[in-house]
């Protein structure tokens, strides 16, 4: 099985750069079509930021170029295309809201979209600044505990904080000071993806080994159950201390997966699923807004709770009803009158103004992110870069599920973002320096076999280095 | 460690496919019931972002949309403005609809099953749908005579075509501009509207159709109609015309206009009595007649019925149940009786056209979006309300009213013109407010073709010393005018 494995030893930089470019058309096509239907003049903003915009992509390619030339050609291009499309809708529900301001004789909000501009070039920054850093993935095994003690940190701060500097709108995964806030979740999922790749290369051979053989599967011992209650026990911490459902799905599924990839053994999917349903259950019964999301779920359309709780649901379910299989195209939907369509909703802005193909188009692109990245999982010659791998490109595919899902209804609602779309800074570097990663793997999988020592070690970085 | 990777991959790819399958099932299998849901918004946004359709009066639009560029795509405007607005109503996002803009909304809007294909055909080539148009009857020339007769007072003026039915002219005054209320934006239109609601001129309110008046003089026209229907009177029947009336069971009297004498004070045939509007001999002729037969000729007239033109109009009311006193006062159009000016303009048109009544309409087609005839209304007899011979009995009076009694006022040169004044009482203290002033009239009276209603309230400028002949009048002759080219 051999044929899944990327191809080693070719530069494919010339097929990024043309993907980037197409990429970049369509997001300025797109951002025209925007401009286009909210006024007849020529958009003013398609040279400054526009050309911003491209000038970051150049920078983010010629580091991928500099710092990992065998790097598969369709990670950087996916990545920018949902970027500049995000950028884009964003711009576009900026501009709704200030002609709903305006119809209602109110100033207008902030705009959201310069901000994410920012918030790009950041996350294009510390793309290039974490492949330039990081020029082998393996050196980031000897931080396992450091990840372990950041992600930890991360994750708990949020719930240690006073309500005033952690909590908005009813979720306690902030922190915020002044003017300042930050999700820490999203750099916390990372560092942990980095701690349980680490952990589990150390540990996969007594979890994969040990155990006792029971109705055709072999279960492990007690005693190696540890981390697994440790991960779970953790995932419901997040959930009852932080109100947090996304992220505690979220780690608790990239665990299970890693801790499968790294035994190779398939009772670790059942115990997981069996706490799954096990920690469901609990939290169906024993957390209202839990209870409440369900129930949302089930019946979205009901009179009861269609003007409050499940507003925003049906609001979106609505418009992407309305966006039928082409979409009313970009500008002339009315993505604004789902509540955060910028943020948890973004999928069902383009649901509506693009339609069923856009919203597929889109999900195709993140597919191709998550089929690439495990592909460099496949290809990579050590376990902890496979398993890293692995966990992020998984962990990527898990939010897109939870997130869109809940979004259209395929699941409960959840508090994820949208790798990349979705407004918001902290979401956007997270996934820049995810993409980082994913490309620096990549980029050792295709590496051509210089000779070094089969076991990865300190000198051996140091062989590769050019 | 490659082999659980694929499995993650095929995972990761089920999740996906999951995913792809729920949203073809939301945004195709469950569209239409998704679009259909009252709580959509959508809908109500996507009104009004399509290119509603205009409402047009001799071929310009009295109300239209134009393209701006926020949200809602197309602003409603009206050139009609004030003159119209009581026909048009207005189309506001936050207060909903009134008037033509409302009753034909579907056609307007799109919506209506007469514009299915156009539907279609916009799905298919991808173009906004856009509603279609609505024509009205309504005659130019003499909706703006009756608007500008009314300019300066509290009123309302009716003219149709009495052989059709089709309404040429509904004005009220004061009016408003319904482009106040049809803005986009939300602050601006409440208030507007709260300044329309506190005037307390009520520039709102539908004069013309949705309040009811006392009729004064002009029910005489009922009550005559009413005698002659029985068969025991002709306009040269002779009748008692004391200067006070007693009515029966009471020491009550019932005196003229300005307490003045009738004629020689003794007697007078019905029809000098109706030309000079002779109070005591129409009561005298109300009690003779009895309520029953009162009551039976004003329902043949419609009132009491309510209908839609397709704007609602308020029902007329008759004080069927009189006792013997009131039965006086009731027939001479005080007590109960309260009319609205088109109900007074049905009882002209039904003189006019022999006594038959047609059903008034403002509607006289419905166009599609690109103006080609969906319907068009004929014209539909609503009841008989006299015979013939009555009709021709009752007009003859009328047309001496204009040549020499109260009505002169609405005499045009070279045209036989037939009508009758109103000077109605009201309130409490009936004596002292300034009275209803009211006439209607039709035109030519050989050959009807327009028939006229006009109130004005509280006497107009005249005040105390108005009447129908001297304030309401001019008016109703040049409503008459204008649709008879004179």
């Amino acid at each position: 099985m051999t044929d899944l494995a990327p191809p080693v030893g070719a530069k494919r930089s010339g097929t990024e750069l043309a993907l980037i470019g197409f990429g970049l058309v369509l997001t300025m096509l797109a951002f025209t079509s925007v401009s286009a239907a909210y006024s007849s003049k020529f958009p003013s903003g398609l040279l400054s930021d526009g050309l911003g915009f491209i000038a970051l992509a150049g920078v983010a390619h010629l580091a991928v170029r500099r710092f990992a030339p065998y790097a598969d050609p369709v990670l950087l291009p996916a990545a920018i295309m949902l970027n500049g499309l995000g950028l884009v809708l964003i711009h576009r529900l900026d501009l709704a809201s200030a002609s709903r301001a305006k119809g209602a004789g109110v100033q207008a909000g902030t705009s959201a979209a310069p901000l994410q501009l920012v918030w790009t070039v950041i996350g294009i920054l510390l793309f290039v600044a974490v492949l330039g850093i990081v020029r082998d993935h393996r050196r980031l095994e000897s931080l396992t505990y450091t990840a372990m003690a950041v992600g930890l940190g991360l994750l708990v701060l949020p719930a240690l904080l006073p309500a005033s500097h952690s909590t908005v709108n009813g979720a306690r995964i902030w922190i915020r000071f002044g003017g300042f806030s930050f999700q820490p979740g999203e750099i916390a999922k990372i560092a942990l993806e980095v701690f349980f790749a680490g952990y589990l290369v150390r540990k996969r051979d007594v979890l994969a080994l040990a155990g006792r053989r029971l109705v055709g599967i072999t279960l492990p011992r007690g005693r190696d159950l540890g981390p697994v209650l440790v991960a779970w026990g953790a995932s419901l911490l997040i959930l009852t201390r932080e109100s947090d459902l996304g992220s505690s799905l979220l780690f608790f599924g990239i665990f299970v997966a890693m801790l499968y990839v790294a035994t190779e053994r398939r009772s670790w999917l059942l115990i997981g699923l069996v706490l799954f349903v096990a920690g469901s259950l609990f939290a169906f019964h024993a957390i209202g807004h839990v209870h409440d999301r369900v129930e949302i779920w089930l019946h979205p359309l009901d009179p009861r709770t269609i003007t409050d709780q499940s507003y925003q649901l049906a609001q979106g379910l609505f418009g992407q009803a309305t966006g039928g299989i082409f979409g009313t195209g970009l500008g002339q939907g009315r993505p604004d009158l789902v509540p955060f369509a910028n943020t948890d909703f973004i999928a069902s802005t383009i649901g509506e103004e693009l339609g069923l193909a856009g919203l597929m188009a889109v999900l195709v692109v993140y597919l191709l992110i998550v089929m690439r990245g495990l592909r460099a999982a496949l290809g990579t010659r050590d376990d902890f870069g496979k398993l890293l791998g692995a966990g992020l490109a998984f962990g990527l595919a898990l939010q897109v599920f939870v997130q869109v899902g809940g979004v259209t209804r395929l699941i409960p609602l959840t508090g994820l973002t949208l790798p990349f779309l979705s407004y918001g800074g902290s979401s956007l570097i997270s996934n820049w320096i995810l993409l980082a990663l994913l490309i620096r793997i990549s980029d050792a999988a295709r590496r051509p076999v210089a000779p070094r020592p089969a076991a990865p070690d300190e000198s051996a970085t140091m062989a590769i280095k050019l | 460690m490659n082999r659980p990777l694929k499995h993650v991959a095929i995972a990761a790819l089920l999740m996906f496919l999951a995913l792809m399958v729920n949203s073809n099932i939301v945004q195709v299998g469950q569209a239409s019931s998704l679009r259909a849901n009252p709580h959509n918004v959508r809908v109500l946004y996507s009104e009004y972002s399509r290119q509603r359709g205009a409402i047009v009066v001799a071929g310009q639009d009295i109300a239209r949309s134009v393209k701006t560029h926020d949200s809602l795509k197309y602003l409603r405007t009206y050139p009609g403005g004030k003159a119209y607005a009581p026909v048009t109503g207005y189309y506001s996002i936050v207060i909903g609809a009134s008037g033509i803009e409302q009753t034909e909304d579907p056609i307007l809007s799109g919506s209506d099953d007469r514009l299915f294909l156009h539907r279609i055909a916009d799905e298919i080539t991808g173009r906004t749908p856009r509603g279609g148009s609505v024509v009205l009857t309504l005659n130019p020339r003499a909706q703006q005579a009756a608007y500008q007769g009314l300019q300066g007072v509290k009123g309302a003026a009716v003219a149709m075509d009495p052989k059709t039915g089709a309404i040429l002219a509904l004005a009220t005054s004061p009016s408003y501009d319904p482009s106040l209320l049809s803005l986009h934006n939300t602050r601006a239109i409440n208030r507007n509207y709260k300044r329309l609601l506190k005037d307390p001129t009520r520039p709102l309110s539908n004069r013309a159709i949705s309040e009811i008046y006392p009729p004064g003089s002009l029910f005489k026209i009922v009550t005559a109609a009413a005698a002659f229907g029985t068969g025991r009177f002709t306009p040269d029947s002779t009748i008692p015309t004391p200067t006070q009336l007693r009515l029966p069971q009471t020491n009550v009297f019932l005196r003229n206009f300005g307490g003045e004498t009738c004629g020689n004070g003794r007697t007078d045939t019905i029809a000098d009595s109706f030309r000079i509007s002779c109070n005591t001999a129409f009561g005298g002729l109300g009690l003779k007649i009895g309520i029953d037969t009162l009551a039976e000729q004003a329902k043949a007239f419609g009132i009491g019925s309510s209908m839609d033109i397709p704007l609602h109009v308020a029902a007329s009311q008759f004080a069927a149940h009189a006792n013997r006193p009131n039965t006086a006062l009731a027939a001479i159009g005080q007590y109960d009786d309260a009319l609205t000016p088109l109900q007074a303009a049905q009882i002209a048109a039904a003189i006019a056209n022999d006594g038959t009544e047609m059903k008034p309409y403002l509607v006289s087609e419905v166009r599609g979006t690109n103006a080609e005839v969906l319907s068009r209304t004929k014209p539909e007899k609503l009841r008989q309300s006299v015979t013939p011979e009555v009709a021709h009995q009752v007009a003859s009076m009328m047309e001496l009213v204009v040549r020499a009694g109260t009505g002169t006022a609405a005499q045009i040169p070279g045209i036989a013109v037939a009508g009758k004044t109103g000077t109605a009482q009201h309130g409490l203290t009936s004596q002292h407010l300034p009275p209803q002033a009211w006439f209607v009239s039709f035109a030519p009276a050989d050959n009807p073709r327009v028939a006229v209603a006009v109130l004005v309230e509280d006497g107009g400028s005249l005040g105390s010393d108005a009447t129908g002949g001297a304030v309401a009048a001019p008016i109703a002759k040049s409503v008459m005018c204008a649709v008879l080219s004179c």
